[in-house]
């Protein structure tokens, strides 16, 4: 049976790993290539960065880390962030990326999706997608969560999948720092239109949260977070061990006796 | 020396780098004398059949792999690499594949049944048949052990070569095996420490 996957997000700014709470205030926490091996010791089933530098030089230093990962750490990596266009789906592929998460590039042009869809294969093509609730609708945020679209979530993701997204990931704005469990409504909504995995981000303050992510919506495939990884509050062991025996399928590194 | 073949698609820095990390040596090559040099051949892939196949061949190192392969040579297909060692695939019309290996690439949809989701992205158990030896891929890694997945097409009416299962609503082909010829569906470059185990008996036999 395939597993629900846990999966730490590591944000860079300039080669570091950094997290904010609601997306701002950002704080340096550690170095990515050592958080990444960390992980991959430790169980993690996947791994995301997201690119969330400006500059040229920046976006060098990113390029620089995740060469190193890719040469250290052998389990899926997914990299957002700045991709607005096939080039750069190529830039980072070359790097070792296995997954291109796009964001506010396939706002401005959705015909990247079904480009490096056709180009690299769906499975390739994650489409993250910042959502929060207006006036009683999940709307799309742009430009990490600052900037309100005007679209409807659900329709923009039922549109990223017949472009050719192979995953979804959404981030809930609202749950988002907040640490009182995922956006279940939110998720429940986006899994009943769609036939791609759907990674639940923003929420999650303990192993409890993913417990309930999993058993209240099967459909979600994969849990999210960065900084309760990144500063010990959820140890992947432990929260791995507490879904098994939740009864909820999940990858261990070494099998009980 | 390990010639992992480069014709254009996938991702292939990891795979060099996840040889290394078990102390083999190989290399990325566009060269057909390379392919021919080496002791061992790895064929990767991503993406579409058809454009894969295209430019497997209009790289030049087709013809190269196939006879390499025919002579015994030991061949490691993965994901795309294995399909394209099948008679054809199903893939957006049919196309005809390197027919190095008897079945045909099919959609996991139809097998698999609602419910399960398309593309099998994630880490699935490995399954062994029971009535064949288990490969020697294979030899430090037991059944139950998870990989990494990412397919939308699977190897059919392979039962000759069926060397591992999954599960995913129905058996899914995981892995093949015949003569010096191997394959898997899943990405032993991304599958942890399993994934460095099968890659590093591949790499000794």
């Amino acid at each position: 049976m395939i597993t629900k996957r846990i999966i730490p997000c590591l944000d860079v700014k300039n080669g570091r790993v950094v997290k904010g709470v609601n997306f701002q205030g950002l704080s340096d926490v550690s170095s990515p290539v050592e958080l990444a091996s960390y992980y991959s010791s430790c169980g993690a089933d996947e791994l995301v960065f997201y690119d969330i530098t400006a500059s040229a030089e920046g976006r060098r230093l990113f390029t620089d880390v995740l060469i190193e990962t890719a040469s250290t750490v052998f389990i899926p990596l997914t990299v957002g962030g700045g991709i607005n266009g096939v080039e750069d789906f190529d830039r980072v592929l070359k790097c070792g990326a296995d997954k291109v998460s796009v964001n506010s590039g396939a706002l401005k042009d959705p015909g990247i999706i079904r480009a490096a869809a056709q180009k690299y294969g769906d499975q390739c093509v994650v489409l993250s997608v910042d959502a929060k609730r207006v006036n009683g609708a999940f709307r799309v945020f742009a430009k990490g969560g600052r900037e309100d679209t005007g679209l409807d979530a659900i329709e923009w993701i039922k549109r990223g999948v017949s472009l050719g997204a192979g995953e979804i990931v959404l981030n809930s704005i609202d749950t988002d720092g907040v640490k009182q469990g995922f956006d279940l409504e939110m998720l429940e909504a986006v899994c009943s239109v769609v036939n791609v995995p759907v990674i639940a981000s923003g929420g999650a303050g303990c192993a409890r949260h993913f417990v309930e992510l999993f058993t209240a919506l099967p459909g979600v495939d994969a849990g999210l977070a960065a900084s309760i990884f990144h500063f010990g509050e959820v140890k992947i062991a432990g929260l791995k061990r507490e879904l098994s025996e939740a009864g909820i399928p999940v990858r261990q590194l070494h099998k009980a006796p | 020396m390990i010639a992992i073949v480069d014709y254009g698609v996938g991702n292939l820095f990891s795979l060099k780098s996840s040889f290394a990390c078990v102390g083999a040596q190989a290399e990325v090559t566009r060269e057909a004398s390379a392919l021919r040099r080496a002791s061992k051949i790895v064929l990767p892939g991503v993406g579409a059949f058809a454009d894969a196949a295209k430019k497997l061949k209009e790289s030049g190192l087709q013809e190269a792999f196939c006879e390499e392969a025919r002579a015994g040579k030991p061949v490691l297909g993965i994901c795309l690499g294995m399909q394209l060692l099948f008679e054809e695939s199903l893939e957006y019309g049919v196309h005809p594949g390197l027919g190095l290996l008897k079945g045909r690439v099919e959609p996991i949809a139809p097998a698999v049944g609602k419910g399960y989701k398309v593309p099998h992205i994630g880490w699935n158990v490995l399954n062994f048949p029971k009535e064949r030896p288990k490969a020697p891929i294979f030899a430090d890694v037991s059944e139950g052990d998870y990989v990494y997945f990412v397919h939308s097409y699977y190897a059919a009416h392979c039962e000759d070569s069926l060397a591992a299962t999954t599960d995913y609503g129905a058996p899914l082909t995981a892995a093949v095996w015949q003569g010096s010829l191997f394959a898997t569906q899943f990405h032993p470059e991304k599958s942890g420490e399993v994934g460095l185990k099968i890659l590093r008996a591949f790499a000794r036999l």
